[in-house]
């Protein structure tokens, strides 16, 4: 099983689309790696988070990945 | 512990509601409080605002929504406290956020609904677009939504 990429906002925009699938890939920044650049820059813009499998990453985690995991990216939220 | 989980009545919701029978059940609902304060936002007309949209992140939007409603009431004294959230596409005049709080006495109410709106507009995990003219816009984050927060402490 792959990985399910989550693109929010305007990242959604940048990305071409909401979600996409992509190989397992050890590491986040792997996959942020992996990603064509403009939508790499995008996401390491500052202030841009990252959730893996709905839990949210504080700067120093680097989880290790697996199967079926969901990698949500998630800009400044502008608010409700 | 099942007299905590009835105090909050917390909703996040893709299609439309009547913020009016909302409010009628809810002060149903609570006829022991003194006071209910409620606060509805709804699209802006005008600003050649067509549309306005509102993504949302199921893991995180309604959890975090349910954590403010527990912090409201860890900060006052509340009989109830209802929040309910749009997402998903709307049009200029549609309600997109309901919030109210019943309490014995209305100083807490009125803090209670005036600190939830602040901290739904500025952290919570929402992202919104318009559409003007017919092309879609993200709206990015208000400085003036920081500032309300920050009154808080």
């Amino acid at each position: 099983m792959p990985l399910d990429l989550v693109f929010l906002g305007r990242l959604d925009e940048v990305a071409g689309g909401g979600k996409r699938s992509v190989p397992l890939l050890p590491c986040v920044d792997a996959v942020v790696d992996s990603l064509e650049p403009r939508l790499r820059e995008a996401i390491r813009a500052p202030k841009v988070k990252l959730a893996v499998n709905g839990i949210l990453l504080q700067d120093t985690d680097a989880p290790i990945l697996k199967d079926g995991d969901e990698i949500a990216f998630l800009p400044p939220v502008s608010g409700g | 512990m099942a007299d905590c989980t009835n105090r909050s009545d917390v909703r996040l919701l893709v299609t439309p509601f009547v913020p009016a029978e909302e409010l009628a059940a809810f002060t149903a609902q609570n006829q022991e409080a003194g006071g209910i304060v409620s606060f509805l936002g709804q699209v802006r007309a005008g600003d050649s605002v067509e549309a306005l949209e509102l993504q949302h992140y199921e893991p995180l939007t309604l959890p975090a929504m349910e954590d403010l409603a527990e912090r409201i009431h860890g900060r006052w004294d509340l009989a109830g406290l209802l929040i309910i959230h749009r997402s998903g596409r709307m049009n200029p005049g549609d309600p997109i956020v309901l919030v109210a709080a019943a309490a014995r006495h209305r100083r807490n109410a009125f803090a209670a609904a005036d600190f939830a709106m602040d901290h739904l507009k500025s952290e919570s995990w929402f992202w919104k677009r318009e559409k003007k003219s017919g092309a879609w816009h993200w709206v990015e984050p208000r400085e003036q939504d920081f500032e309300d927060i920050a009154r808080w402490g």
